[in-house]
């Protein structure tokens, strides 16, 4: 099967991939270059054309060792895939030892002032020592335990539902739908903003960092789902007049940025309003993004309505049920087990956008990092702080499109 | 009759809701503009506008009324509506068939790629580009040429410009051949039903673009000059450089971040395009006796542009909603220029937020009318 000459290939073709291998790693790590004495762009591109010999030497269609065929079909199919192999692995071999150095070695976390970041690398100690801003924002520091407290209890009322009976379960949808808003809205302006039962009042522009990111995505998702499921109901209407509102809606919505839309929520919509009626700014945000998601939501449960056959209509229609019972108890809860995944994705962009509120004046966690960056004892480490929220916004939203994934396996029903 | 009334009740009453509230907000804008001596009209449009911008692609300057400011700011817009479009259409496309690759390497560079970019919110990525990254470039005065004629320092992008002589005779030969290019594709396609026989199109085409504006520049009187920028001392430390373009760096980092984001969704749609062409489709192609370059550009290409140009679209919209974030670093986009200074300038909240909110619905109306026009092109005709 394996021909003597194809061995001597075999070794060869080895040996040149470790020789470039060597030589890229050499430079990278020790900044040795031992192919001096050959000019300048050949020594540059020595070690690819070396370990597309190489490659080109050991490629071959079945030579029954194992590993040698699994790297063959793997990387080295042509030699245009050996060139892009070669590349990718010497800008991995290329790009570790300067991000290493300036993330970890050269970094400095100790200390808490800004005299401890001596290094040439990154100085975590500002977000150390900025880490309870980044979270909460200018909340004062003794009063953080509310907000911790608030979101536990809002967590853990929104498991209770998982709790449910047998018997309760035809109530979960009203409590979801209905009631747990109220109470979670209860919690967290009681209990955050304080003003009753013995707790400071802390007003809603101390607010801020990843908390209000988590207050305002939180809000919006809970509002904007019943509203996103009337008008995709008004847009599949056969009223003439319900049908057009709610295209205009959902066609107005759409086409509009959401910039746009909280500039509307901070300078226009104070005059829609009577005059001596006064709406917290962080409330006006909250409306407007919840208008602006609505119209994506409708879309989205749209698409779940059309997806059902007809006959699920007509079999409902033929047991005698009107439009609302139909759709309660029969079209809805279909409809919206196949709208899992894209809500789970509106969700994930409404998460993404709400470092927009920045731009109206509210601290969110961008706008921490642009108070954090201008403070004159502290500039210079723009890098680092985001870095920083780019990695926690990553986590987040990485977590939550793998759930998503796993929800839509878990309620996957056979047709 | 019965029937009829039961459809009309909530039809009414829906439309009454509506009108309710919508004469609500007017009422009570009504009352909030006469207590504070403000009047409702468009008419501070034709008055001077008395700020600048700082960069904008047609003349402008403070004496310039409202209006033109609003042009130009728009026109900034599109401009990097456009720009990103071009780039992430670039990026996705490479990206989307990268990860298909048969190669383990690049299909996971391609996977992580799409991963990593796509779940961190657009705004932080501008700002990263814009506050960290593009800080970190050198002062005009210890920037290195790149290619030897243009600049990338910490002050922006500078490139150099082009200086055209006859400049129409040059664009009259494009036009020229652009018809010619159509002329010959639909001859070929002509030739191709009627005979079977097959045109090189693309080397004629090719050609045609090449040769007709290539032949102003021998007998048309056509000449292109370059105007290299050159490094200018303005006091002892600032230095900036003259001639040739330049691009701002809040141009650069917006560019950037919207192309790379947007990529990541591109990069999505093709990869469910290619993959939704049905493997017995290229069978059966390569079964006829086509070569695996017609595969692709008669078989899988066809199929595939349907399934991806519908969500593309979606994309393009979206970049172009999102390049309203350019306010966020100080671009003189319309949602800074127009909603931000004007607005505070002349204190007009509902004219100017509605005149911008108009403006990004028309504009994704345009682009979306433009792209269904396209796709019912291109969509499968049943017989």
């Amino acid at each position: 099967m394996i021909s003597k000459n194809f061995i001597t290939n075999l070794y060869l073709g080895l040996f040149l991939i470790l020789v470039s291998l060597i030589d890229v790693s050499l430079n990278s790590f020790f900044k040795l270059n031992f192919t001096n004495f050959l000019p300048g762009s050949i020594s540059f591109f020595l070690p690819l054309i070396l370990g597309t010999i190489g490659l080109y030497l050991i490629r071959s269609d079945y030579t029954g060792l194992k590993q040698l065929d699994i790297l063959n079909k793997n990387v080295n199919t042509s030699n245009f895939n050996a060139v892009l192999t070669l590349l990718i692995i010497f800008l991995i071999i290329k790009a570790i030892p300067p991000s290493m150095s300036w993330m970890i070695l050269d970094a400095n976390i100790s200390g808490d002032s800004r005299e401890a970041c001596t290094g040439t690398g990154a100085c975590w100690t500002y977000i150390k020592v900025w880490f309870r801003r980044f979270m909460y924002g200018m909340y004062p520091n003794e009063l953080h335990w509310r907000i911790n407290s608030a979101f536990i209890l809002v967590i853990v009322l929104g498991m209770a539902g998982l709790l449910a009976t047998e018997k309760l379960k035809k109530y979960l949808a009203l409590y979801y739908v209905i009631i747990y808003p109220i109470i979670a809205f209860l919690i967290i302006y009681y209990l955050i903003s304080g003003g009753a039962f013995g707790l400071e009042w802390v007003e809603t522009g101390a607010w801020g960092g990843l908390s209000l990111t988590f207050i305002v995505s939180f809000f919006c998702l809970i509002f904007c789902f019943p509203l996103g499921m009337i008008f995709a109901l008004g847009r599949r209407s056969s009223l003439p007049t319900v049908r057009y509102i709610s295209i205009g809606y959902i066609e107005f919505w759409r086409g509009v940025p959401l910039i746009t839309v909280l500039f509307m929520s901070s300078v226009m919509f104070p005059m829609f309003l009577p005059e001596d009626f006064f709406m917290d700014k962080l409330v006006r945000v909250i409306i407007a993004i919840t208008l602006f998601e609505a119209a994506y939501c409708a879309e989205v449960i749209r698409g779940g309505l059309q997806a059902l056959p007809r006959g699920q209509y007509d079999a409902a229609k033929s047991l005698g049920m009107g439009y609302w019972k139909m759709h309660i108890f029969v079209i809805l809860p279909q409809a919206l087990k196949l709208v899992i995944p894209g809500i789970a994705n509106t969700f994930l962009a409404l998460v993404k956008d709400t470092p927009l509120i920045f731009v109206v004046g509210l601290a969110e966690i961008a706008g921490m990092l642009a108070m954090a960056k201008t403070n004159p004892e502290w500039l210079g480490f723009a890098m680092e702080g985001y870095i920083f929220a780019s990695i926690i916004f990553w986590i987040i939203c990485y977590a939550m499109s793998k759930y998503s994934y796993n929800l839509e396996a878990k309620y996957k029903t056979e047709r | 009759m019965n029937n009829k009334f039961k459809r009309l009740i909530p039809q009414f009453f829906t439309l009454l809701l509506v009108v309710l509230i919508f004469g609500f907000f007017t009422f009570n804008a009504q009352v909030n503009m006469d207590n504070r001596g403000i009047d409702f009209g468009f008419g501070f449009l034709k008055q001077e506008a008395s700020f600048d911008i700082q960069f904008s692609l047609v003349d402008y300057d403070g004496l310039d009324p409202y209006w033109w400011a609003y042009v130009a700011a728009l026109l900034n817009t599109l401009l990097v509506a456009v720009l990103g479009i071009i780039l992430c259409t670039i990026i996705g496309v490479i990206v989307g068939v990268a990860r298909l690759s048969s190669n383990y390497l690049i299909r996971n560079t391609a996977a992580w790629y799409v991963e990593f970019f796509r779940n961190i919110p657009l705004l932080l990525q501008i700002f990263f580009w814009y506050y960290a990254a593009l800080r970190a470039l050198p002062l005009p005065q210890d920037a290195e040429p790149l290619l030897g004629v243009s600049y990338l320092t910490i002050k922006g992008f500078y490139i150099p410009a082009m200086i055209w002589e006859n400049l129409n005779i040059f664009l009259y030969s494009v036009i020229l051949a652009i018809i010619g290019i159509v002329i010959v594709r639909t001859y070929a396609r002509k030739l191709q039903e009627n005979e079977g026989k097959q045109l090189p199109v693309f080397y004629i085409s090719l050609s045609l673009i090449i040769i007709l504006p290539f032949l102003t520049f021998l007998v048309g009187g056509v000449s292109l000059d370059f105007e290299i920028p050159v490094i200018k001392q303005l006091s002892i430390t600032s230095f900036t450089y003259v001639g040739g373009i330049g691009l701002p760096p809040e141009l650069i980092a917006l560019t950037l971040a919207l192309s790379l984001y947007t990529a990541t969704f591109i990069a999505e749609c093709v990869r469910a395009g290619i993959q939704g062409v049905g493997k017995g489709q290229k069978e059966a192609a390569a079964s006829i006796g086509l070569n695996p370059n017609q595969i692709l550009k008669l078989v899988v290409m066809p199929q595939a542009l349907r399934i991806i140009i519908p969500p593309t679209t979606n994309q393009y919209l979206n970049l172009t909603k999102n390049s309203s974030l350019a306010a966020a670093i100080a671009y003189p986009d319309l949602v800074l220029v127009f909603a931000g200074t004007a607005l505070m300038q002349t204190g007009k909240a509902i004219e100017i937020v509605s005149i911008t909110m108009l403006t990004y619905l028309s504009l994704s109306l345009a682009i979306a009318a433009l792209m269904n026009w396209y796709n019912k092109k291109i969509e499968i005709k049943e017989k």
